[in-house]
């Protein structure tokens, strides 16, 4: 018996030694690159082996028979393939894996467009960064004028991007449009957004090139993503010397929805009484804000989500008037808006997903002009009856889109829908003597659109795309093709082509007009280059843009303007920089923009096409943040520069529009601070959590001149200047709840 | 003689039930001992791979997937070059393969670790989704075996490296390493089963001296 069982033992040693057999082989992707660090396993055993830096590998088995051999490998499809061991020979093998195209490594289309938001590829700007940009003051748009592409006009509210006037950029929330996203003009101020950025969590600002899901901005969409269910309930209160203002939000306690509302009161009187403001305020800007919102999760991947907003405010401003010395022009303006939003997006399966939202708002602006004598009682002067005058301008506004995704092969997408835009905006003018003209202009806006993603591979994606529009207004309809492309050159970089027709309506403030008109259109041809790594963004990008069928106008006054013909036209091409760096100096994030622009147009009553006074050959900006820890604060500085913009008077002499005097104003300097301190950061156990905020904006009260406005006649100009030199704010902002950040960061340092 | 066959028969099986087990101990043995010697990322790698591979062979045992996740958290560490949301996918999946045979703190550990190397990428922006995932691991862990000394230093080390003013500091974590050690100290330890965070903590508490 221990005979027999030391020869079996014997035995098997005596197998083990012979039967060893020895595999090696190179693993190679389809393009013949070596792939390292990939496993190779004989399936069921141990033995395996993992592929060096040229892709190779070699291990040894004492197993027998047939095995499955299986390969696998990051960002690649396993390989399986059968192998016969005998113990005797040698196995030497040559594998090619196939590429996985999987969406953390393929390339994004990103030509013309600034992704910001939460999301792990190409953010640039979140809504922290918004709120601690100095100089921005927590407005989505001033932060998005440190990135290049966007022109720093301070004498009126939007965005000019790429020689394209304001109205030519489009904001849409949760995909649809939003109409009166600032608040309503007025002459010489610009004006903020309305929303706040936490609204937030993504925000794709595109200067060209987008998708055809967004039409009717020639050359600019801002699309803002609003956030789903908030982290945590919690109530807040804010005070500064501009507002204050308190809100709740409540989170369900299953965490499938949430409620939130807001309120806030706005009353410029202090600030003005401290800071000396150019303008003779004869009602001191006034704002009652509230919000209210709602957000249901339906599903796993469903939410439907609702946002309310309501906007009261009234100001007057008095300003020595340029027509007639001695006298004043005198501007008040009440405004109510209110916003509805409502949208529903869910994954219906087998690749289908479903976006759609609506959106109503009312705006409503009741604006005085008038002139007035030293004693600022009303005076009319005869050749200048049309200042004064009563203007009450109601608008209602509807939008829908649907938008539905289905996914076709591996992470290509086929996505289409339809979007209808309704606007009703009437006029009622009242003159002194009494006499009233009315308006309305009604328009409906029908579009379907359809764009695929298709990925050839994980490192050459395209995005073919149309739309079709139908206007009632004009009753023309329009086709816009689409096209981009994007090509991975390396591990962090990338590039891409982008090509597309765009078309908007002529803007409301020229009609009614009794000529038939068509669509204004820009061709946009983008070039890109980006690298992105962890800590670092740098991109560079050159664009041409043309525009053809530009509104043309006469002038009835200086007020007003009418649409004539679409005669109008002009070009735009540029190179712009961008450099983001949060690593090589520590503790503070900084970045650099730059925008070279040459463009010339002949729109309205221009005699021919020049550079518009709202462009500016050279505009650069340096935003740099640091947070020092030990003091538990922030400091905030930015720098923004542009080289002058033209100005020029256009008078009509009976045959022709022509120039009278045109000129540049000098270069735009402008540095501003903000610190914010928070106090209770990461305090055990503190149930309170308050920021206070210090900003000063054009902290060395460098001279800032925006443009030059001229008398009636032409004969004499002003400059027209910011509100105040130096700005100062000072806030504190209390929220009551759980403040995460404390856990967060105490457990993961 | 009939008895004696059977005798044969059942030391035949248990000789093959034996020399399986035996197999598998060995090769754990072998590669736990190669932790201590490894010294780069690819190196990291192939360790990682070998224990799947046992894993992937033996089908039962939470161990070796345990140890190929806790391979690739160290490059997490220690490899700035490396892409943290991959690696950071490929632990988790790891660690929910070891869950699936037996879910406990030790593995919740090695999670925490990875979130957290993901939620460093970029702190400010990261650390709702990602600090959110680490604190979840870490209070299963705690729940699953409060007294888990792994899962206390990696508390500890946190404290540690968060500036006082934030809660933190040497100070506070002092208390909480002498805890860890006194737990690491008391700890039974079981043939490849984890055990390691001793080193670690000692060479923490000689930098009060």
């Amino acid at each position: 018996m221990k005979v027999l069982y030391s020869l079996f033992v014997l035995l098997m040693i005596v197998g083990v030694a012979d039967a060893q057999s020895k595999i090696s082989g190179n693993i190679k992707d389809k393009k013949g690159k070596p792939v390292p660090s990939a496993s190779i396993t004989l399936k069921d055993t141990y033995d395996g082996a993992t592929s060096d830096s040229s892709g190779n590998f070699s291990f040894t088995s004492t197993e027998k028979g047939t095995f499955v051999l299986v390969t696998t490998a990051v960002g690649y499809k396993p390989g399986e393939q059968s192998i016969q061991l005998s113990g005797t020979t040698d196995i030497k093998l040559n594998i090619i894996l196939k590429e996985e195209v999987s969406e953390l490594k393929a390339v994004v289309i990103t030509a013309g467009s600034f992704e910001a938001g939460d999301k792990k590829r190409v953010t640039v700007l979140n809504s922290i960064d918004v709120a601690t940009t100095a100089g921005a003051d927590a407005d989505v748009t001033a932060a998005l004028k440190t990135l290049p592409g966007a022109q720093q006009v301070g004498e009126s509210e939007g965005l000019f991007v790429r020689g394209g006037t304001a109205s030519e950029t489009k904001t849409f929330i949760d995909g649809t449009l939003v109409n009166n996203f600032f608040y309503s003009s007025v002459p010489g101020i610009a004006q903020r957004g309305r929303f706040s950025p936490f609204l937030f969590k993504g925000t794709v600002f595109s200067t060209g090139g987008y998708s055809a899901l967004y039409g009717q901005a020639l050359s600019s969409a801002l699309i803002l993503e609003s956030i789903d269910l908030p982290e945590q309930s919690s109530s807040d209160f804010g005070i500064s010397v501009l507002s204050l203002n308190a809100g709740h939000q409540h989170l369900a306690k299953n965490k499938k929805s949430s409620w939130g509302i807001s309120y806030s009161y706005a009353n410029l009187w202090l600030a003005f009484k401290a800071i000396k403001q150019r303008q003779d305020y004869s009602k001191i800007p006034e704002y009652h804000e509230g919000d209210a919102n709602f957000r249901i999760k339906t599903s796993e991947t469903g939410i439907i989500k609702y946002y309310g907003y309501f906007s009261s405010n009234r100001l007057g401003i008095r300003t020595a008037s340029i027509d007639s010395a001695g006298f004043k022009d005198a501007f008040d303006i009440r405004n109510f808006n209110m916003y509805h939003n409502l949208s529903y997006r869910e994954n219906l399966g087998n690749g289908w997903k479903l976006n759609t939202g609506i959106s109503y708002s009312n705006n409503k602006d009741h604006i005085t002009g008038g002139m007035l004598d030293m004693q600022n009682k009303e005076a009319v002067i005869p050749e200048l009856q049309y200042k004064n005058f009563q203007l009450e301008s109601p608008g209602n506004y509807f939008n829908g889109k649907l938008v539905i995704d289905k996914r076709i092969v591996g992470l290509s997408v086929l996505r289409f829908g339809g979007e209808y835009n309704y606007s009703n905006e009437k006029s009622y003018f009242t003159l002194p003597n009494g006499q009233k003209f009315s308006s309305s202009i009604i328009e409906h806006l029908k579009s379907a659109f359809a764009e695929t993603d298709i990925y050839i591979t994980n490192d050459l994606a395209a995005k073919f795309g149309g739309r079709l529009e139908n206007s009632s207004l004009l009753n023309k309809t329009n086709i816009a093709p689409r096209i981009s492309l994007a090509y991975k050159t390396g591990k962090h970089s990338q590039a891409s082509v982008a090509y597309g027709i765009f078309y908007q309506n002529p803007e409301k403030r020229y009609l009614p007009t009794p000529y038939a008109l068509t669509f204004s259109k820009a061709t946009h041809y983008i070039v890109q280059y980006q690298k992105v790594t962890g800590k670092t963004t740098f991109r560079v990008e050159v664009f041409y843009k043309k525009y053809n069928d530009l509104i043309k106008t006469n002038q009835i006054n200086p007020n007003q303007q009418v649409a004539i013909n679409n005669k109008g036209y002009g070009d735009a091409k540029g190179i712009e920089l961008f450099w983001r760096d949060k690593k090589s100096i520590k503790n503070v994030d900084y970045w650099i923009s730059y925008s070279y622009l040459d463009t010339k147009r002949d729109y309205t009553n221009f005699p021919y096409a020049i550079q518009p006074n709202f462009a500016a050959k050279h505009t650069a900006s340096l935003v740099a943040k640091k947070f020092v820890m030990k003091w538990k604060t922030g400091f905030n500085m930015s720098y923004t520069y542009a080289s002058g913009r033209p100005y020029y008077h256009i008078a009509y002499d009976g045959s022709n529009y022509k120039f009278t005097d045109r000129g540049k104003t000098m270069d735009y300097h402008n540095v501003s601070f903000s610190l914010n301190y928070l106090p209770n950061l990461m305090k055990k156990d503190s149930k309170v959590f308050t920021v206070l905020v210090l900003s000063v904006n054009n902290i060395f009260g460098i001279n800032q001149i925006y443009g030059y406005n001229y008398s009636y006649d032409g004969v004499r100009k002003m400059p027209v200047l910011p509100p105040s030199k130096t700005f100062v704010f000072i806030g504190a902002f209390i929220s009551l709840g759980i403040d995460r950040t404390e856990d967060a960061i105490n457990n993961n340092l | 003689m009939k008895k004696s066959i059977l005798m044969f028969a059942a030391t035949i099986l248990s000789i093959s039930a034996m020399a399986q087990s035996d197999k598998y101990v060995k090769a754990m043995e072998a590669n736990l001992a190669k932790f201590d010697t490894v010294k780069t990322t690819a190196g990291y790698i192939e360790l990682s791979n070998a224990f799947q591979r046992i894993g992937d062979a033996e089908k039962t045992q939470w161990l070796p997937y345990y140890y190929a996740a806790l391979s690739l958290s160290t490059i997490g560490w220690t490899d700035n070059g490396v892409d943290k949301d991959a690696n950071a996918a490929k632990i988790k999946a790891l660690c929910a393969k070891a869950e699936a045979i037996n879910d406990n703190a030790e593995i919740c550990a090695v999670s925490y670790m990875a979130s957290t190397q993901q939620m460093l990428v970029d702190p400010q922006t990261r650390w709702s989704t990602y600090g959110t995932e680490a604190n979840a691991a870490m209070q299963k862990g705690l729940q699953l075996d409060p007294n888990n000394p792994r899962l206390h230093y990696l508390q500890a080390s946190g404290v540690y490296n968060t500036p006082e003013q934030f809660g933190g500091g040497k100070d506070k974590a002092k208390p909480m390493l002498e805890k860890t050690l006194e737990l690491l100290k008391a700890e039974q330890v079981k043939p490849l089963y984890p055990h390691w965070g001793k080193e670690q903590v000692e060479a923490m508490l000689a930098t009060y001296k």
